[in-house]
């Protein structure tokens, strides 16, 4: 980025929604059947066929609206005119300039806040299978359509130019991803294509308020491509700039392999969508009915969850915004294990530790944390905490729980994790003092730096056994009852 | 002489009370569809296996002492662009010209539940633009009262197959004129219904907003238990009426006493003497049948033609973009997709299709769409404003039905904008969603049929049955369909070459 620029970025989100059926058939919603198994007259788009509305699909819509706090108005759904193989009727519907909720907007962990311009429902298209080298359309010698995508209802959710960098732009995705989640409309698998971004990159100078040229990037299926893809292109425009350029409008393909963003059309190939109002369906008006149905089942949105976690641990709210244990946070919220640790904690566990444990080892198997019972976590935590287990030892009992099940007790014992008695530690850290004479005295003379390689020496000789805290403090009696018989 | 020309009602009639074998009946059907059709060309596609078995089935029903509704046995014709099951169904369109759905149109469905049996598929105009079937890639049907003249359009096939007496029901679809307009040619009745009181679903579409099924017969009873057998809510199609289909037949014979009828001034100008004429006569006779009638000014309808020839291709090229190749149909193969696209679309099109879809294409057009698409919206809500306002102090309309009685062939394929003018009377009222009827009413120039329209409010059908009904008492019978027995007067095509086939 050149001296005195700015990224400017606005997202487009698609999110597939999580309902049975698609959005005008009855045909089933689903991922990876057999292809073409899930299609019928409507979503084929054979001659004939009319749409009809899913009124699932309308609640979960409404629900995504007023979880961004947008206004929930009459919307009537628009033709968008183009040809692609992968679509039946070679026009989508989709909603244009009334869509169902206007207005809104995201505020993001790091204290920033997006807005939002409209969540509006559309269908989604077919998948073409471009067989070929290339993978692409262009080279293939044939391709391939499944029409079990065509239809299945999505929500777009357009932000303002309100984003600033590659990084801002994953936080608003993947904070965005939470709500959809929590909203219950969407599974927010991305790998799955269950939310797809298109994002529109310009650059200017930082301090103006005027939109500089933009490409939109479209193909970005993970948080990583939309990463890379972000900076790339704004590194690609700034280069432009700073060579006497300038930026000319375009839509651009993300090369995932590549690394690289690459032309798909120029301003003056753009389509002309002719979009005009869809004569096959009625206006939707959200009654009261359709309200009501949309409120039901909505879960705490993420914003409310960090300020929960916040609470229990006792730190102000902003303090989440970054650090580790904002990092913690935010994991065992995207993994929906800030229940599990809640719950500890009212069964007496120590907050901080139990966040800890969530975040880090509850992380590699969170379908198997989410099962746990909250008090037997709880039990795990507390013989941790009490010296009874130590931090390797109750990461194992913590394993074994998730996978089997169990008492934290009983699988301690069972893996021979009793805790190391005081006399056995006792003779461990004499004959450790007794081995090592020279550090022992720098020790005792106050130098701490040189406790990590005495500490590492007793829990290496006890297998592990021996709590690293209550190791501290013995050395720690040992030093002090030192100073004390010389003074 | 067979039970065929009796009609609708006395052939349900004669069935559920095992009078008559429906079978016989389709047996009677397919016998003079075989001996004439060659020369008209009504059908594309006839069904007879199927209409054999359903009548059968029927026979079985009533043997077994199941009634098998209220249109038992009573064989009808629809219009090629209502999808049957496992039956070819082209639009008369190459484009379309092997496609067999693999469902059937809810209306298909509604008139086997009546115990109807289909019978055959008829022609129309490509994608049912057109107003006189000359646009059929098949070929086109010629008018049974003259086969030198054209049978109208679209529905040009359902119309000529109900007056040549080849079946005493059939169904077609309503854009723009294309039930009514050939029903006032081939001197039968034709019912457009209100937009949303028959299911679309199933219905090839042409103009979304606009296109709406209905039913042909010789005489109005008929046409209106046709109408009711196939009407009522439809979840499959969400513009459908949330409503029971509507009682149409018990009140047809309660008379126009008192009925306030106004007769639209701005037509007859825009009409031949001959049709003018039988409009003023139709009036004269619901007065004398105790109606009160009056002339009323609704200068806006004389708008509609310009309106709906935006909207309607607008739509069509919209619904029509679906023809690409991929799925089914026809597929001219290329290197490329679209060039595949583009070549498949030029030949599986024809002319008039191909015009109106460039049309319809413009007109949605970035910095256009106001001007045209959007004009044309506006000028459609001021038609709907001036009905409503005729409406407060009228229960019916009246109004001519064609400029002319049927023309010949190749008289009108030269200009487009001539053929256009074919629904000048016709358009406002698919404009406003309204319910419209043609009666046969009258002969004109060279003893053709001519009709009147009948025009009425939303889901107004009882009352505008009821007017249509007592026209059809006070017109000479020698107006009306079918003509079975009578001189079909054939005549060589006046200009062979000029059909574009
Ligand atoms: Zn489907």
């Amino acid at each position: 980025m050149p001296e005195g620029f700015e990224t400017v970025i606005g997202l487009e989100v698609h999110c597939e929604l999580s309902t049975a059926t698609k959005l005008f058939c009855s045909c089933a919603n689903a991922f990876g059947d057999e292809p073409n198994s899930n299609v019928c007259p409507v979503c084929l788009g054979l001659p004939g066929s009319l749409p009809v509305l899913n009124r699932r699909a309308v609640e979960f819509a409404i629900r995504i609206g007023q979880a961004l706090g947008g206004d929930i108005r009459p919307s009537i759904f628009h033709r968008k005119n183009y040809f692609y193989p992968d679509m039946p009727k070679d026009y989508q519907i989709s909603q244009y300039d009334q869509p169902i909720s206007s207005g809104g907007r995201l505020a993001l962990p790091d204290g920033s806040v997006v807005g939002i311009v409209r969540a509006h429902m559309e269908e989604d298209t077919g998948k073409s299978t471009h067989i070929g080298e290339s993978g692409r359309i262009h080279g293939a010698s044939h391709s391939l359509v499944d029409y079990n995508r065509a239809g299945v209802p999505l929500v777009e959710i357009v932000s303002e130019p309100d984003i600033r960098s590659a990084e801002q732009a994953r936080l608003y995705v993947s904070e965005l991803r939470a709500v959809l989640v929590a909203t219950g409309a969407s599974d927010g698998r991305m790998e799955e294509g269950s939310l797809r971004v298109d994002a529109n990159v310009s650059i200017r100078p930082t301090g103006t308020t005027d939109l500089g040229t933009r490409c939109e990037v479209k193909n970005l299926n993970s948080l990583r491509s939309l990463v890379r893809a972000i900076s790339y292109e704004a590194e690609r425009q700034s280069a432009l700039i700073a060579g006497g350029g300038t930026v000319s409008q375009q839509t651009r393909h993300w090369d995932e392999g590549g690394g690289v963003t690459q032309l798909l059309r120029s301003k003056e190939e753009a389509y002309d969508y002719r979009y005009f109002p869809e004569p096959d369906l009625v206006p939707l008006v959200p009654d009261d009915s359709l309200l009501s149905a949309a409120a039901a089942g909505v879960g705490k949105m993420p914003s409310e969850r960090r300020q929960s976690l916040a609470e229990l641990l006792g730190v102000p709210g902003e303090a989440l915004a970054a650090g580790p244990v904002a990092d913690q946070a935010q994991t065992v919220i995207e993994l929906d294990l800030d229940g599990l640790v809640i719950g500890a904690v009212a069964c007496g566990a120590d907050a901080h530790l139990a966040l800890a444990r969530a975040a880090n080892e509850g992380a590699s198997k969170a379908e198997g944390a989410r099962r746990l019972d909250a008090g037997t976590f709880a039990g795990l935590i507390k013989l941790e905490s009490g010296g009874i287990l130590s931090a390797t030892q109750s990461k194992a009992v913590l394993s074994v729980l998730i996978d089997e099940g169990g008492e934290p007790a009983e699988i301690a014992r069972r893996l021979g994790f009793e805790a190391m008695g005081q006399s056995d530690l006792d003779e461990l850290v004499d004959s450790v003092i007794a081995a090592n004479p020279d550090e022992w005295r720098r020790y005792q003379e106050g130098d701490d730096k040189i406790s990590g390689f005495l500490l590492g020496l007793v829990m290496r000789q006890s297998s592990g056994k021996a709590n690293g805290k209550l190791v501290k403090d013995t050395f720690d009696l040992r030093r002090h009852a030192g100073t004390a018989s010389q003074g | 002489m067979s039970i065929l020309d009796d009609g609708v009602v006395a052939i349900a009639e004669a069935v559920r009370t095992g009078t008559v074998r429906a079978s016989d009946i389709v047996d009677d059907t397919l016998e003079r569809i075989d001996a004439g059709d060659a020369d008209l060309h009504c059908f594309l596609t006839v069904m007879a296996d199927h209409a054999r078995e359903r009548a059968a089935e029927i026979d079985a029903a009533v043997q077994a002492g199941v009634d098998p509704g209220p249109l038992a046995g009573v064989p009808v014709a629809l219009k090629d662009n209502l999808c049957t099951k496992g039956t070819l169904t082209t639009c008369s369109s190459k484009i379309l010209g092997n496609w067999v759905p693999p469902y059937d149109a809810t209306v298909v469905e509604r008139l086997r539940a009546a115990g109807a049996i289909v019978v055959g598929k008829t022609n129309l105009d490509e994608f049912a633009m057109g107003s006189s079937t000359e646009n059929s890639a098949f070929g086109p049907t010629r008018n049974p009262w003259d086969t030198s003249r054209v049978p109208g359009g679209s529905s040009g096939g359902s119309a000529a197959a109900v007056a040549a007496g080849f079946v005493p029901l059939a169904l077609g679809s309503d854009t723009g004129g294309s039930i009514r307009q050939p029903a006032s040619l081939c001197g039968v009745v034709g019912v457009k219904p209100t937009y949303g009181l028959v299911s679309r679903y199933g219905l090839i579409a042409f103009a979304s907003s606009l296109d709406q099924i209905g039913t042909f017969a010789s005489t109005v009873e008929d046409a209106a238990l046709g109408l009711e057998a196939i009407a009522g809510h439809d979840p499959l199609d969400s513009t459908s009426f949330d409503r029971a289909a509507p009682s149409l037949v018990e009140s047809l014979f309660e008379g126009v006493a008192g009925m306030r009828v106004g007769v639209i001034d701005e037509f007859a100008a825009e009409v031949s003497p001959s049709c003018a004429a039988a409009t003023f006569a139709a009036a004269e006779a619901l007065s004398a049948a105790g109606a009160k009638v009056e002339r009323v000014s609704v200068p806006e309808v004389l708008h509609g033609l310009a309106a709906y020839y935006v909207i309607a291709p607008a739509e069509a090229s919209s619904n029509l973009a679906r023809y690409d190749g991929v799925r089914y149909g026809l597929r001219v193969d290329a290197p490329d997709v679209a060039t595949m696209n583009a070549l498949t679309r030029g030949a599986g099109f024809g002319l008039e299709v191909r015009r109106r879809i460039m049309i319809g294409t413009y007109a949605l057009s970035a910095g256009y769409y106001d001007e045209y698409y959007g004009q044309a919206q506006r000028v459609r809500t001021l038609v709907a404003r001036a009905f409503e306002r005729a409406y407060r102090d009228f229960d019916v309309l009246l109004a001519p039905m064609t400029p002319s009685v049927a023309f010949a062939f190749g008289e009108k394929t030269k200009n487009p904008l001539d053929m256009y003018v074919s629904d000048v009377c016709a358009v406002p009222s698919n404009l406003a969603g309204h319910p419209a009827v043609s009666v046969p009413f009258a002969l004109g120039e060279a003893d053709m049929p001519v009709g009147v329209q009948v025009l009425a409010p939303a889901l107004g059908e009882a009352v505008m049955l009821r007017t249509a009904m007592a026209l059809e008492t006070a017109a000479p019978r020698n107006a009306r369909a079918p003509i079975v027995g009578r001189d079909p007067r054939p005549r060589p095509l006046a200009t062979e070459g000029a059909i574009d086939a």
